[in-house]
């Protein structure tokens, strides 16, 4: 399967006294796209804000186990939080991009690195935009508002100014959800391509999606960690009863 | 019978609004009818004439009254920003709610009472009436104003924009001055010309403060003249000469905050057309 990226061991989330995730443990591979389902509420969204340190703006959350990204306990008390987001991006279920215009939006997270180079910036944002297949749609009004674009494109948008600061993993949380089907696809090219370059966690409530676009796939339910296998496994031969019923749609 | 209810109400509601609206176009006619005719170049360039001498102006009045604002904004605009920055972001903590609620009450404040504290403050130590003094008091009436509207409009900041500027490894502080400030700014921006509108049209707290000059000055360690005060002592006067004057300087006063609250509605649509695009 390659090299681990993420390691995850027993795991364990609280909201207060709350507990909400229950001794998660997984490897989350390379340069390979790892999708998490599972009916809402089940803790998939919150496992994923967990491994940038997302929830650490919510009041009373508290952690236990861990959590490594290439060998670095992100958890460990003397991690910088700021320089752990740079290299673990996020792209959010609804898009948000700044009331800026497009380029200062994706120019956004190299300018708070302190990059004022104007040339390097205008190279990185043509290549993130490219990256996120955007360019050729933009690249004539960089200056003009990103509110002004479609949604599927604000999705695109937001995904080009996550790749600008070079992460090396990308989270995304429900990135197609609020998209019609054919910026959907667009999305899903985009995540199958940029595997080559990321490792990539993406939550979902699209089995298809699941199925089109991972490589590995994370069942959840009630805050534990049911079932973890290739994808092909687990849509074709569950070894879990309940993993067959939720993806058949028995419920859900 | 339903149809007959809800139309009594839509009639009510518009009889209210013709009732409020009433007294304001009855002073609009009033200052204007009574201010215009008194209303000339010299009014805006001399200073006021000695008893008996006919014409002199308020140009004293009307440099002192902006400077007066300008000193209130000076001191208001970072402090109320800045406190509205910090009640929105730490909005469940004990010491923020105390804060709100000092702020509110401050806000009900009667002025006269935010101009006896100036003077204890400022016009007692230093022994003077000043241009400083009544800024300050003004300021004091902004600055709740001020910090409230903030505090409002970054709320209704989308919180989507703030995670988005921490998932890029924005700090706290650089997802809200460079994402959640800028994302508010047109309506604090307004927020803060009506608060100036508001306090240019302040007597009481200037009277034992700033208290009045009958010259020019643009000295800010000395007492200054003021639209407001300017025309309190010239209505009390038994001169038919300055009741005049006075008219006339209550409609440049007007006209002043009307500006002030049209430039308020300009800035405001022109920057939101920016960020829509």
């Amino acid at each position: 399967m390659g090299d681990t990226k993420i390691t995850v061991r027993d795991f364990d989330f609280y909201y207060g006294t709350n507990k909400v995730l229950h001794g998660i443990t997984l490897d989350i591979p390379k340069n390979r796209v790892t999708a998490l389902i599972g009916p809402s509420g089940c803790g998939k969204s919150t496992f994923l804000r967990s491994i940038n340190r997302m929830n650490d703006i919510i009041p009373g959350v508290h952690v236990e186990g861990k959590i490594l990204v290439d060998d670095q306990d992100v958890y460990a008390s003397r991690v910088d939080v700021v320089s752990l987001r740079r290299r673990v991006g996020m792209v959010f279920q609804k898009s948000n991009p700044f009331p800026k215009s497009i380029y200062d939006n994706v120019a956004y997270g190299l300018r708070i690195n302190g990059l004022r180079d104007r040339r390097k910036l205008d190279e990185a944002v043509e290549r993130s935009l490219q990256r996120a297949a955007l360019w050729e749609e933009v690249k004539d009004r960089l200056k003009d508002s990103a509110l002004a674009l479609s949604g599927g494109q604000q999705q695109r948008l937001c995904i080009a100014r996550a790749l600008a600061v070079d992460p090396e993993v990308l989270l995304m949380d429900e990135p197609a959800s609020a998209l019609d089907p054919i910026a959907t696809q667009k999305i899903e090219e985009l995540v199958y391509e940029l595997k080559n370059n990321y490792t990539i966690v993406i939550v979902t409530h699209n089995m298809q999606q699941a199925a089109r676009v991972s490589d590995r796939t994370a069942f959840f339910m009630l805050g534990k960690l049911v079932e973890y296998d290739d994808t092909r496994t687990i849509f074709m031969n569950p070894s879990v009863k309940m993993t067959e019923d939720y993806i058949t749609g028995r419920f859900g | 019978m339903r149809k007959f209810k809800s139309n009594l109400i839509i009639t009510l509601c518009g009889a209210a609004v013709l009732l409020a609206l009433v007294p304001l176009a009855m002073i609009l006619f009033y200052v204007i009818s009574q201010g215009f005719s008194a209303l000339n170049l010299a009014f805006f360039t001399e200073l006021p004439k000695p008893v008996g001498e006919v014409g002199g102006g308020m140009a004293n009045a009307i440099a002192g009254t902006l400077i007066l604002i300008a000193i209130a904004a000076l001191i208001a605009v970072p402090v109320g920003v800045l406190s509205g920055v910090h009640l929105a972001e730490f909005k469940g903590t004990r010491f923020s709610s105390a804060v709100r609620f000092s702020a509110d009450v401050l806000n009900g404040v009667p002025s006269i009472v935010i101009g006896i504290f100036a003077y204890g403050l400022l016009v007692l130590p230093l022994r003077r009436f000043s241009a400083l003094a009544g800024g300050v008091a003004l300021a004091i009436i902004m600055i709740p104003v001020v910090a409230r509207t903030t505090e409002e409009l970054l709320r209704l900041v989308p919180g989507g924009l703030k995670e988005a500027a921490l998932a890029l490894g924005a700090t706290r502080a650089r997802a809200m001055f460079t994402v959640i400030l800028p994302a508010a700014l047109p309506g604090i921006l307004t927020g803060i010309l009506v608060a100036l509108a508001r306090v240019a049209g302040e007597t009481a707290p200037l009277l034992f403060t700033a208290f009045n000059n009958r010259f020019f000055s643009t000295n800010v360690t000395q007492p200054i003249g003021s639209l407001t005060v300017q025309i309190f002592t010239y209505a009390i006067s038994p001169y038919d000469d300055w009741h005049r004057q006075a008219w006339a300087g209550a409609l440049v006063l007007v006209a002043m905050i009307l500006s002030l609250s049209i430039i308020a509605r300009l800035v405001t649509r022109r920057l939101e057309r920016m960020s829509r695009g």
